[in-house]
């Protein structure tokens, strides 16, 4: 039998969208406020949802410990409380929250073993959200 | 087609133990949550059905069928009761998120003629949640 789980975890950082592919102008008509020079910050809500058959033994489709261990000293240690714009992944990349997604799902899908990862899904804001689920993801 | 959530709550408590295993691995898999005594939970449910919308009606489903059997097939049995003692499904297996949810798939899904089960998501608490779809059974529902 199958089950889907998903863990909340919350984590705070800044950022500011700006493309060195576009001039000064193209940058601020495109990203407006979030174009500020000096970044502004965001509590993220991130969502990782993994699935897999329940383990008989534990009723579990994988231990808790191990995704809260695995989610706290990968993700959130990196990018809690860091500007986002200065890490080494957004040097090339503008921080917005798909690209942070993306790269969310990379690192748990390469380092998690325990359970299949079936979604990443970050809350940047109440209003906004946004999902990846893998290149092959609906 | 169309989908309809309903919600509902229950509270609840449990303990995870596996007699297969020694006190101190009970105590390591399960920690906190092998403390004998039970601890509780507000469930938060959701129960997603799809269907078509009936021409007639304009419903998916009648919202007041679901609830009743919401009520009478879940509620009933699990509102304010220590699962491993007074839940068969948890006489043998452990009250899991994972457990709950399949269980309500399974007590749910023949009872709900007037429309298809789609999903089952039972929150533990708002940071944990498990979802379990009818193609997560492997023909077993």
């Amino acid at each position: 039998m199958k089950a889907h789980l998903t863990r909340r975890y919350m984590f705070s950082a800044s950022h500011r969208l700006h493309s060195d592919e576009m001039s000064e102008e193209e940058n601020r008509a495109i990203y407006g406020k979030c174009n500020n020079p000096y970044g502004h910050g965001h509590n993220y809500m991130l969502e990782v949802t993994v699935s897999g058959p329940v383990n008989d033994d534990t009723g579990m489709v994988c231990s808790l410990a191990d995704l809260d261990g695995f989610v706290h000293k990968q993700i959130l240690e990196h990018y809690d409380h860091q500007n986002l714009s200065m890490l080494q992944e957004f040097g090339r990349q503008v921080p917005t929250t798909e690209n942070l997604c993306i790269a969310i799902y990379e690192i748990v899908n390469r380092g998690f073993r325990k359970a299949h990862l079936e979604k990443v899904r970050i809350e940047e804001t109440m209003m906004n959200s946004f999902e990846y689920s893998g290149e092959n993801g609906t | 087609m169309v989908y309809l959530t309903r919600k509902a709550e229950f509270s609840a408590s449990h303990y995870y133990h596996n007699p297969k295993f020694t006190p101190d691995e009970n105590a390591r898999v399960f920690g906190k949550c092998n403390n004998p005594n039970g601890h509780g939970h507000n469930y938060t449910l959701e129960v997603t059905v799809k269907g078509a919308v009936d021409p007639k009606s304009g419903f998916v489903v009648d919202l007041k069928e679901l609830k009743d059997i919401m009520s009478r097939e879940v509620l009933d049995a699990l509102d304010h009761r220590f699962l491993n003692k007074e839940v068969p499904e948890f006489y043998t297996k452990i009250p899991t998120t994972e457990n709950i949810a399949i269980a309500i798939w399974q007590r749910l899904a023949p009872k709900l003629t007037a429309a298809q089960l789609h999903r089952v998501r039972v929150y533990e608490t708002p940071d944990l949640f498990v979802d379990v779809y009818g193609d997560d059974f492997y023909g077993e529902a």
